[in-house]
């Protein structure tokens, strides 16, 4: 079966054997986007979280026939070393990570969150980052959530020149 | 004294009389008893109604405390997961970001279309069976549905008919569906509503 869809802002075809085949092993495997990982294939832990039109899903749990034409985002996509995303800044400000496993997935899921919420409080991340990071690098992804939006509030006030 | 010999045919009718008697007290001793799971009865409708609307697979998502539940024994959705104020989780992670519109044989998530939580004023946990009846036929907690779009809610609503096919669970093993096959309950919640939805008593 081939399924068109948009990655990173580029239209990719695919050939899958199987409709329902995660989206995950698509970006992954098939497209050679190693940056979403795969930790408990269960939609539990969020590592292997992305974003489907703007909106973050857990792509170990989500059948590519439902991405067919529509905008994946990656943490490949998310920024560059040129141009960080705000989350990507804040997460090397605060040294975040510790094995980094599960980090990209927590990445993904507060640039989901900063764009619903531009000044998210602590039970505004409470209630919407509920990903699973071993380390329990939780207090530092806190702080790097709250410089994200800082990061993020700063840019779009910035003058244009 | 002369002794007082009775006739035969006197004899022969009492214990006649005394077998007759004694057969009849035997034999309505032993009348069987009313099968509940055969005998029809005015409660029927309901009773099957209400072992499905009493199943986890409904129960599960009528909380009262807005926390889902999952599982046979109805614990708390894992990682803190919440309906939020629309019932379908906060504005980053919600119900989508895991359920989609049907189960997910790879991960065991389960799915349906319009995937929520009945709202706060539908929860039925904790609630006996008369006041899961009493509250569904409340306009002030149904949603303002009437008896009729309520009974096409029931029968209807494909996150409801989802009940009977569950998919797998996490682990790979088949979530159980409600006791009563989905056809019977089907015709015992119409059957209920054109008696007039009546609740009996506990």
């Amino acid at each position: 079966m081939t399924i068109s869809l948009h990655v990173n802002g580029i239209l990719k075809t695919v050939d899958v054997p199987d409709e329902n085949t995660p989206l995950l092993w698509v970006v992954r495997d098939l497209l050679e986007l190693k940056g979403t990982k795969f930790g408990c294939g269960k939609a539990a832990c969020g590592a292997c979280t992305l974003h489907v039109d703007g909106e973050a899903v857990r792509s170990c749990s989500y059948p590519v026939k439902f991405a067919r034409d529509k905008q994946i985002t990656t943490i490949e996509g998310l920024g560059s070393p040129e141009n960080p995303h705000p989350v990507q800044q804040a997460w090397i400000e605060e040294v975040v990570p510790q094995c980094g496993y599960c980090q990209p997935g927590f990445m993904m899921a507060t640039a989901a969150l900063l764009k619903k919420i531009p000044r998210p409080t602590d039970t505004d991340i409470d209630n919407n980052i509920v990903n699973v990071c071993r380390c329990a690098t939780y207090y530092r992804m806190r702080k790097a959530i709250h410089r994200a939006a800082e990061i993020q509030q700063e840019s779009t006030e910035k003058p244009i020149t | 004294m002369k002794k007082f010999f009775p006739p035969l045919f006197l004899l022969c009718a009492l214990a006649l009389g005394i077998v007759v008697v004694f057969s009849n007290t035997v034999s309505s001793t032993y009348v069987p008893k009313p099968d509940a799971n055969l005998t029809v009865t005015d409660n029927e409708p309901f009773d099957k109604m209400m072992q499905v609307l009493t199943h986890e697979r409904c129960v599960n998502c009528h909380p009262n405390d807005g926390i889902p539940k999952q599982g046979a024994d109805g614990h708390p959705h894992h990682f803190g997961i919440a309906g939020g104020p629309n019932n379908t989780g906060f504005e980053a992670t919600n119900c989508a970001t895991c359920h989609q519109s049907e189960n997910n044989p790879y991960s065991g998530v389960p799915g349906a279309p319009e995937w929520s939580l009945a709202p706060a004023s539908m929860q039925w946990e904790g609630l006996s069976r008369t006041e899961i009846a009493t509250s569904m036929m409340d306009p002030e907690r149904n949603g303002g549905r009437s008896p009729e779009e309520t009974m096409h809610h029931l029968t209807e609503h494909e996150l409801v008919l989802w009940a009977w096919k569950p998919g797998v669970d996490a682990d790979g093993n088949p979530r159980t569906p409600p006791h009563v096959p989905k056809e019977e309950y089907i015709a015992a919640v119409k059957a209920w509503f054109h008696q007039g939805h009546i609740i009996p008593s506990e």
